[in-house]
Order: C-alpha cells, then structure tokens, then sequence
C-alpha cells in the first residue's frame, strides 16, 4: 500500500467530487492523508489541496470501476458513500486502490482489512435503509403524505425507490432530519430532492383519529402472557420509536 | 359500535393467529392502483410480545356457530359479537397502507351461520378492496374449511396466500377439542389449494395473462400444549406437511389458557413458550438446513432437551463427525455446525476461495465463535478452549443462559418444559 502523502484533499462533498479527488490522487500519484469537506474546519498542519469537481474527470473514474471491476464493486463505492462512517473518503479510495490493483475479485476478499471496512459500513447502511421502510411512517396533511426520518446513514436514496413504487399516484414527503434532504414525489410522477429544513404542519382530525386507531390496534394485538421486552427491543431498535406513530402520546 | 370499539374487538380475537408474515411475493408497483409487494416479507412494527406486526390481522367477525373448546370466539362464550361491513374494512386497510402502518390484510372470520356464508362475505369484502379501492399489496386470506370449492377457488384468486389452520396436532385431540372441525375437511381444503396452485401454474404456462392463485403459497399452523402430543409427533406431522401439500410454512402457537375446560390445562398454566421456540429452531433445520425429522428427534428422544437448541443436540450425540475444517468441509457439513447459519456457512465458501481462514479471519466474516468453536478445526488448529473427546463438557459450554449449576442439578428442573424452566429460558422466537 502506498505510504501517506503530507497533504489533505477538501472537496464539495458529492459523489462526482469524490470521484475527482480519486482522479486527482492517481494523477499526482498521492495518497491524500485525509479527504475533508468544503466547509469542514482545517485541523491539520499538511497543506490543503481544493479538488474542483468536473464532470469529465467523474465521468472517467466512474466508467472505470465496472470496468476494470465489476458492477457490485460500484454498488458497493455508492453505498458506502451513502454511510456515516469516519473518513469514508479515504476507505473508500484504499478500496478502489486495491480494486485496480486485483480485479474483479476486490468485493470477495472479505477477510482483507480493507475490504472488511468498507464490508461493515456497506451492511450497517443496507441494514438501516431495510429498518426505514418498515418503521417509516407517514402522516397525511390533506394534500400530501409527510414522513420524517432519523438516519444515521444517509439512507434517503435508497429507499425511495420502494415507495414511488408502493405509491404511484401520491404525493409525498420524505424528510430526513438528520442530514436535512427531503424526497418529494408527485401524483403525475415527477420527484426532486430539497435540502435544508422542513416543517410539517399540525394533523387535522381525520388524521388524529387514525394514529389512535393505528395505536389501538398496536397495543391490542400483543398478547399479554407473552409480553417479551428485549425480544421487541432486538427487532426494533429504541432509537426508530421516536418517529413511529405507535409511541407518539 | 363505534369503529375504535370494532377494532378492539376484532383484533383482540384474531391476536393469537400466529402467521402474519408478508412474504413470497413481490409484484410491482402500477399506475392507478396503491400497493406493492415485497418477497422477503416487511415488517412494520413489533409489539410488546416481540412478534411481528405485517399486515393488519383481524377478524371479518367473531359472531360464531361452532364451539371448539380452546377458542375465545366459541358460540358458548359470553361477550360482545361484532362484524365488519366490507367498506369500513376496506377503507381501515387502506388507510393503515398509506401510512405505511402495515403490509396488507390478514383476513380471517369465526364462522357465521355457515362456512360458505362466511367464505362469501370475506370474497365480498376481498374483492372490494382489490377492485374498488385498487389494493394491490398483501392479503393473506384463511380458507374456510367446508367451504364450497368454487368458493374457496375465488377467494384464491385475490388472495397472495390462503392458510387452512390445522388447529391440532392430531385427530384425537380434534375430536376432543374442536367436534365440530374434522381432519378429513382441514386436509380436504389443504389439497383442494394445492391442487388450484398446481393447475393456475400450468394455465399461466399457457396464457400469460391467467389470474395468478395464491402466488405466495399456503401455509397453516397448529396450536402447542393443549393436547397431549410428543414434540416428535409434531415435528414428523409438520414435515409430511411441506412434503405431502407443499406449504410455504407451518407455524406454532403456544397454548394461552383463557378457558376453563376439563378437557384442556387449568388457566394458571403458563403458555410452552420455550417448546414453541424448540419447535421453530426445529422446523428451520427442516427447511434450510436439510435435516429429516428422524434425526433432529427419535422414539429414544421423542421430545426437545430444554437446555440444548435441537442442532446442538444433534452435534452433541455425533461428535464423530466433528470437528469439521472449515477451509474444506462442505457447504452442507458446515451448516450442521451448531452457530454456523446458512449465510454464515455461504460466506466461508466464498472466502475461503481466496484466502485461508483462521480464527482472525472468522471473526472478520462475522461467524459467531461461540458454540461453532468446539465443533471446527481452523487450518488444522482447534479453535475450542475446552477437550472435545467429552461431550458433556461441551454440552455444558453451550448450553443456553439463564440456568444456573444449582438449578441444573435439580432433578425436577431436568423433567421436560417444566414451567419453571420455561420462565428462565426467555422465549427468543418473534420475527416468525
């Protein structure tokens, strides 16, 4: 593996910005010691470099990994692009180091420390997403359909897939708080993401008496005599019950 | 009635069906219509028992002729008598589906008048919901045993999955307990499913744009402790199950006592959770890890040792075959290791393809050493902390928590599901 490079790359943040540094460490043959974001406080003593994102240079590196790879291993990069582990950047680059380097055969090295990384960080993500779309929970605010995450990961992506699917003449919301993106999709078809904040107005009565029916319902069908806390807790982690309308007062 | 009142009641009468998975299917989303589904099943929520909450379970009603002595609906049993109209069903369930509350419809009835009225109002109300209110996500319909056969044929034809429940593990127990239910109706309507699977499976071989029957399969369950069966006769019963009817899945219901019945174990009785459990980890080596019946229990052993899952025992009483060496066993010997699952068994395969497993190498691929530790060897070294040529100490080392030694050498804790031992060994089974 390639020794450490006394420099740090700072990007926008975005995937096709990733994709630049990944140009730009192969370019100038170094290994950045870090990977930061544009507006991330500088707490390094190693000179910045500023990697300006270009479509052309993404472009190349996205048309590589397929190529001198396979499909998985891009679909591995996205996903862990999409995670909330420290310094993502500079695994995710080790990864496709090594991807160069061996092929195909990158995404089943499983027990290599740097695959085994990247292993993890992809499985807590997929883990989270699948978590999403059963605890999500949409409220209805006449117009529209609104639900708000939590994540950890930014899940957002994938799983709104599942629901344009599920709900084809809707409109809905789908805000994750944590990393301050919303998903909208129209009844006609048509979505787009927003970023930054967004409030969700008060339920109306309609929508009030469904969340008692809902939680009725909830605490109706569980059977006293089998009453298992730690098993509920195993299947549905304390920290979703916030947004779930079966625990709202 | 007020609607919150109709829901408490309906659903507390269908809570102790167990099946309310929603899976074996996945059908894409379409233009005009709300829904899809998923083949691995979504769960939505979990309630405080720690089972699954899918699709929105419910009685059509609980307003029943029959009088089978176990059941909270029996015609004997005072308590109010309610039944839903097919378009407060309908909206419920597309309500709680926008929401993202729950999957789909369990649908279930006691019987009214007779079982092909009831059979015609759930067809009734099924058919609004898939036509009218355009539902196209799970409905998992209880066939009504008989039922006419023309009717049961059109309720499969909107159902994703029809269950027959075989309510006990043997005719005598059904003789005794529900008189008015017969073995040779429940199997009748069981093979009368089969068979429409089978048939629709051909016509869709002819005409692609046949209407799918049941697409996700059948499935039943039984009720666990309230006659006197052996675990060996329940588990051999399930097997001829997948085998004879082809059943996606057989489930297990402890049995809560709230009647009082001569023929059936006095109220204070706790539920056989742990036997429950026992009968699931079972019931998974059958479907995933090719084990027969005869070899997870025997007519020496007809019931499960409570201290041990029934793969540890079976590992215990062969400790022939083992150790096995993980970087060249076969993928079927691997899954016969206590602690190795399927994907675990699958991830070594791969591995092991393009590097030499140690223990390091694992615990990277995420295999719980735990139990599988005394059963393998890792490159020629023995990962175990212990001798292996005994195997009571290993039986010792993995046995499950919650026993202490004390209790252990108490004799009355060794009889089987004494209900104390239960209380200690937390049922684990949720997500069924």
């Amino acid at each position: 593996m390639l020794e450490w490079s006394n420099i740090v790359y700072q990007y926008d943040g975005s995937y096709d910005g990733f994709l630049c540094c990944v140009f730009e460490s192969f370019l100038a043959k170094e290994n950045p010691a870090d990977i930061i974001l544009h507006d991330e406080q500088q707490e390094t003593l190693f000179p910045v470099k500023y990697i300006e994102t270009d479509d052309v240079r993404a472009g190349r590196v996205k048309r590589s990994i397929p190529l001198k790879m396979s499909q998985e291993a891009e679909d591995i990069v996205k996903r862990a692009f999409l995670s909330c582990m420290e310094h993502k950047e500079t695994k995710i680059l080790a990864f496709l180091r090594l991807g160069y380097q061996v092929g195909a055969k990158v995404t089943k090295l499983s027990t290599h420390d740097v695959v085994h990384t990247i292993d993890k960080a992809v499985k807590f993500v997929g883990n989270e997403a699948h978590l999403s779309l059963e605890f999500l929970r949409f409220s209805e605010f006449g117009e529209f359909l609104g639900a708000e995450i939590t994540p950890k990961n930014n899940i957002l992506p994938l799983i709104t897939y599942h629901f344009c699917d599920r709900f084809p003449d809707e409109n809905f919301v789908i805000y994750d708080k944590n990393h301050q993106i919303a998903f909208l999709h129209k009844g006609d078809g048509t979505t787009e993401y927003l970023y930054g904040n967004v409030t969700f107005p008060d339920p109306d009565e309609e929508e009030e008496s469904y969340r008692r029916l809902w939680k009725h319902f909830y605490e109706t069908i569980a059977i006293e005599g089998r009453r298992n806390e730690r098993c509920r807790m195993n299947h549905m982690p304390k920290r979703y019950w916030p947004n779930m309308t079966e625990f709202k007062a | 009635m007020d609607m919150f009142q109709k829901l408490e009641i309906l659903t507390d009468a269908a809570k102790y069906d167990v099946a309310c998975t929603s899976s074996g299917v996945d059908r894409g989303g379409e233009k005009g219509k709300i829904g899809n589904t998923v083949a691995a099943g979504i769960c939505h929520s979990f309630a405080a028992d720690g089972r699954c909450i899918s699709l929105l379970k419910v009685l059509l009603s609980n307003d029943c002729v029959y009088d089978c002595s176990y059941c909270v609906n029996r015609h004997s049993n005072d308590g109010q008598r309610t039944t839903f109209t097919p378009d407060e069903l309908c909206e419920l369930t597309i309500q709680f589906y926008r929401r993202n509350y729950i999957e789909g419809l369990f649908l279930s009835s006691a019987i009214v008048r007779n079982p092909d009225y009831t059979c015609e109002l759930m067809i009734q109300t099924i058919k609004k919901l898939r036509n009218e209110y355009r539902f196209n996500g799970y409905i998992h319909a209880k066939a009504i045993p008989g039922a006419d056969q023309r009717l049961i044929d059109e309720l499969g034809l909107y159902a994703d999955r029809m269950s027959v429940n075989i309510e006990l593990p043997s005719n005598d127990s059904l003789k005794k307990l529900a008189p008015q239910k017969s073995k040779e109706r429940i199997l009748g309507s069981m093979k009368q499913i089969k068979s429409g699977i089978q048939q629709n499976s051909t016509e869709l071989v002819k005409y692609k744009s046949a209407p799918k029957f049941v697409p996700a399969g059948q499935s039943t369950q039984m009720i666990i402790g309230a006659s006197d069966e052996s675990d060996r006769q329940i588990l051999k019963l399930s097997e001829g199950l997948y085998q004879k009817f082809e059943l996606k899945r057989v489930f297990f219901s402890a049995y809560m006592p709230i009647i009082n019945d001569r023929n059936l174990p006095a109220l204070d009785t706790p539920p056989p959770l742990l036997r429950e459990h026992r009968l699931y980890q079972a019931d998974w080596l059958l479907r995933f890890y090719k084990f027969k019946a005869d070899e997870i229990l025997d007519d020496n052993n007809p019931n499960f040792n409570p201290l041990l899952d029934p793969k540890c025992n079976w590992a215990i009483h062969h400790m022939e075959q083992f150790p096995v060496e993980v970087n060249r066993a076969p993928y079927e010997m691997l899954l016969r290791v206590p602690g190795i699952g399927v994907k675990s068994a699958l991830r070594i395969v791969q591995a092991r393809r393009y590097t030499i497993l140690n223990v390091e190498e694992l615990k990277k691929l995420g295999i719980v050493l735990k139990r599988a530790r005394f059963f393998i060897t890792c490159n020629g070294k023995s990962a175990s902390l212990l001798r292996t040529d005994n195997p009571a100490v290993i039986a010792g080392a993995i046995c499950e928590r919650g026993f202490s030694e004390r209790e252990l050498a108490a004799p009355e804790q060794m009889s089987l599901f004494a209900p104390t031992g239960e209380d200690k060994v937390k049922c684990l089974s949720g997500q069924i």
